[in-house]
């Protein structure tokens, strides 16, 4: 009997040591995505609105490597991915962090989107902001085969019904895809509720929906479709930003000021400190971004990922961010979303 | 047989002494990282990425494969162990697996789940070799209506394992439909069910609900009896499988194959369905064949949709590789590391760079092999984790479900979430309302619903377009058959056997409330 008690408690402690050090591995893979707050004075925290690998991850992760090879930050980052409601729940922890100086945020014109649909009760321009650090083009994308052949055609289908073209987006309403053929609509005066829009998860089932030719028109970030783009299974009948871009299957697109349509549309990010900062901090946090997007690196870094580098601070980020936050909101209104 | 050819040269360029040492620490790695509660493949991939950069292409990607295999298994072994699924592709292992892991077969889990992997993962990664171009052209055609009927099946599937008592099977499914329906409805915009609680608006994730329901709402009803039921300890039981393990996991391996390729090939196909798909087929056989334990622990309740997992997860490389499209969350890491690589995926990737693509495919195949033989030795040593005594391993296992649900976002209120979700499993026990329509409702509802709205935005509202896509018909059939057969066979000749294996059909969810009791 005694010798059986202790063989069981001998096994025991074996299973409950490897037990241990399992939960020993386990902290140690979690622990470098936990928060654990700046360590020293100079260390600063970098909020993330969405999960590890996505379009604000990137750009955040990358402009913190920028800074930190180049020892433009004081101390070193702490990068903490805040997920959920689209950035609205990583924008109330920075409006909660009212005066702390050292934390900041990636947002960008998603987060405007969202902020509003998941009905948050504060702006993007209500915290600080800081610096705008790239702007990523939209396009208008069709399958090869389409009978649209410039961006006029499409636009001749919807004035005669808008309801007989079906588009589709990467993006819930609210969203850059989404907000984008809305605006488009408006600008070449047909009325957005009357379209028909399909939501897909992201641009990967969005190019299947255009490769199966499901639907006629997408609307995305022109990044994510260079492989089909160059291959000529889709084209590219416009792009959205003020001038054209590179590639193959790409260059040959004209902006749609070009096409003779009043409109500039934009995806873009930037960084903002929260609400309650000292004028001295905010400036000091600019001037690190100044510095970081004179770099070779960040340069480097924006033609890797073709990212357009529009670089704004201060005043005219702030009264950018306020003309967006309006066209957010006149396009959810005229679409009865708000 | 080109293609042969080319995939020897692949193996040639891929098989030296350095390249293997770099793929036995990949699925090392890789099956410790997925281990981890919370931790799916794509989390493990994702994680142990940067691990690869700066070796040379080749040895980064038999590393890679090495690492992708690992964390997939490591999965199904937290799964099957300890009752806590990473990902929505494992909630099926972990029915029958921890079933068979409380009877003391744990190892014989672990092993056929490794035998089904590799089995699966090397047929389809030769499917992928030979098809990949010719697949991937067809698959884009496959649009909504299909991916719909194909929920209507799997939907009328579920009505199959409500349980003895249909009345509870359906509570417990419609309780998993609502769970499904919380959050931002992606279409318009609006909040469902989310009581202005911003969090709630993102949905509930499949995974903190079957951690909820299973791991933690059966830890609490051991919890509830542990003074009354003997503090038995899970028996140790024969560290291999028996020739009659092996006997019953062929025909489950090779037709979890069949179900899960095709779904991994199709755009926006996934493992949910295939896996489900497998699990209610096999049921079905064992029951016709009159050794049905499932509810018991059957083992072909875990090599099916194991196997199906796997071949699901060989059969995204058909998009990926031949349209550029990543289609899971850990297909789109992957694409994401193949470009790293230099590799630019697309419908010229196989012309432009062969040699790249055939060495990738080689490494896929090695990297398999090396998980067989690291993992089936290893098996009876994780089997041995559950000899901790009871107290202890449902501590621990809280420990763990807790972490892995925090993990996933690091939200505190998940936790406060999983503890609701861990009393619902709790109530539901103490009612013997079946716990897998719930989980099926919560996959299923929101698959369904978004196939539906997505056919019906491109239709303008015009239901006839569900019935617009041959292969939607074809399914639609294939669904009346299975609903009016039964029925049909019993008025014509209501043979005894018949009606045994009906019954025997029907009752088996009672014999795990039994067991749960």
């Amino acid at each position: 009997m005694l010798r059986q008690r202790t063989r069981r408690t001998g096994r025991t402690r074996r299973a409950a040591a490897a037990l241990t050090a399992l939960a020993g591995v386990v902290l140690l893979a979690t622990g470098c995505g936990v928060t654990r707050g700046p360590q020293t004075a100079d260390d600063l925290t970098m909020l993330i609105p969405n999960s590890p690998g996505g379009g604000y991850d990137q750009t955040g992760r990358t402009a913190i490597a920028v800074m930190e090879n180049a020892d433009i930050s004081p101390g070193s980052f702490e990068v903490t991915n805040v997920i959920g409601a689209g950035g609205s729940v990583a924008m109330t922890r920075l409006m909660n962090a009212d005066g702390d100086e050292r934390t900041m945020m990636t947002a960008g014109l998603g987060v405007v989107g969202s902020l509003y649909s998941f009905g948050a009760p504060y702006k993007l321009d209500d915290a600080t902001p800081l610096a705008q650090l790239i702007e990523d083009q939209e396009g208008v994308l069709v399958p090869a085969d389409s009978p649209f052949k410039t961006i006029d055609d499409l636009v001749a289908a919807w004035e005669k019904d808008p309801d007989s073209v079906v588009i589709g987006g990467g993006s819930s309403p609210g969203g850059p895809d989404h907000l984008f053929p809305m605006q488009l609509a408006t600008a070449v005066g047909v009325d957005p509720r009357e379209l028909r829009y399909v939501v897909y998860d992201g641009g990967g089932p969005l190019t299947t929906a255009l490769l199966g030719n499901k639907i006629d028109v997408g609307f995305s970030g022109v990044g994510e479709f260079e492989g089909p783009l160059s291959s000529g299974e889709l084209r590219l009948l416009a792009v959205s930003g003020e001038e054209r871009l590179e590639g193959e299957g790409i260059s040959e697109s004209p902006t749609l000021t070009e096409a003779g349509i009043d409109l500039v549309f934009t995806n873009w990010r930037g960084v903002f400190a929260p609400p309650g900062i000292s004028d001295e901090r905010r400036d000091e946090l600019i001037a690190m971004l100044e510095e970081m997007h004179d770099t070779p690196e960040w340069k480097q870094a924006l033609e890797d990922n073709g990212w357009i580098d529009e670089f704004k601070t201060g005043d005219e980020f702030t009264t950018f961010l306020q003309e967006q936050d309006e066209r957010v909101a006149t396009t959810l209104e005229e679409l009865d979303l708000l | 047989m080109d293609n042969l050819g080319l995939l020897m040269d692949g193996f040639g360029a891929v098989l030296t002494p350095e390249n293997l040492l770099y793929a036995v620490i990949g699925v090392l790695l890789g099956t410790f990282v997925g281990v981890l509660p919370g931790i799916g493949p794509a989390m493990a991939v994702a994680l142990l990425l940067p691990v690869t950069y700066g070796l040379e292409p080749i040895s980064a990607f038999i590393m890679f494969a090495g690492i992708y295999y690992g964390g997939m298994y490591g999965g199904s072994t937290t799964a099957i162990l300890l009752n806590t699924p990473g990902e929505s592709a494992s909630v099926m292992t972990a029915l029958e697996g921890n079933l068979m892991a409380r009877a003391g077969r744990a190892a014989q889990a672990l092993a056929t789940a490794a035998i089904g992997s590799f089995i699966a993962g090397t047929i389809g990664t030769l499917l992928v070799v030979f098809f990949a171009p010719a697949l991937a052209s067809v698959a884009v055609e496959i649009g909504a209506p299909t991916y719909f009927a194909l929920m209507v099946l799997a939907m009328v599937m579920v009505t199959s394992v409500l349980g003895g008592s249909p009345l509870r099977g359906f509570i417990a499914l419609f309780l998993g439909l609502t769970i499904g329906l919380v959050g931002l409805d992606l279409n318009t915009g609006q909040s469902r069910l989310s009581f202005d609680q911003p969090l709630l608006a993102d949905r509930i994730d499949v995974v903190v609900v079957a951690v909820g329901i299973f791991a933690l709402g059966e830890a609490l009803w051991v919890a509830a009896h542990l003074r009354r039921s003997p503090a038995h300890v899970i028996p140790v039981g024969r560290p291999w499988m028996s020739r009659s393990d092996l006997k019953r996991s062929w025909g489950p391996w090779l037709r979890g194959t069949a179900y899960g390729f095709p779904f991994g090939a199709l755009p926006a196909g996934g493992a949910e369905i295939p896996t489900f798909l497998s699990y209610i087929t096999e049921k079905r056989i064992a029951a016709r064949k009159g050794h049905d334990d499932f509810g018991k622990g059957a083992i072909e309740g875990v090599a099916g949709p194991e196997a199906a997992n796997n071949a699901s997860a060989a059969g995204t490389f058909v998009p990926l590789l031949a349209l550029g499209l990543p289609v899971t969350a850990t297909s789109a890491v992957m694409l994401a590391a193949l470009q790293g690589y230099g590799i630019e995926p697309g419908p010229g990737l196989m012309t432009d760079q062969p040699e790249l693509v055939w060495a990738l495919l080689a490494s896929l195949l090695i990297g398999n092999v090396l998980l067989l033989v690291l993992n089936l030795p290893l098996a009876p040593l994780w089997a041995k984790l559950l000899r901790i005594p009871r107290p202890q391993l449902y501590a621990g296992i809280l420990f763990f479900a807790a972490l892995g649900a925090y993990a996933a976002n690091l939200q505190a209120f998940d936790l406060f979430l999983l503890l609701l979700l861990g009393l619902l499993g709790l109530m539901m026990r103490r009612f013997a309302l079946p716990v897998l329509p719930l989980i099926l409702g919560v996959i299923l509802g929101p698959l369904m619903e978004f196939r539906l709205r997505e056919a019906m935005a491109i239709s303008g509202g015009d239901v006839s377009a569900l019935w617009s896509e041959p292969l939607a018909i074809v399914i639609y059939v294939v669904v009346s058959i299975a609903v009016v057969a039964p029925f049909a066979v019993r008025r014509l000749r209501p043979t005894p056997a018949a009606v045994a294996a009906d019954q025997s059909l029907t009752t088996d969810n009672v014999h795990t409330e039994e067991k749960v009791r």
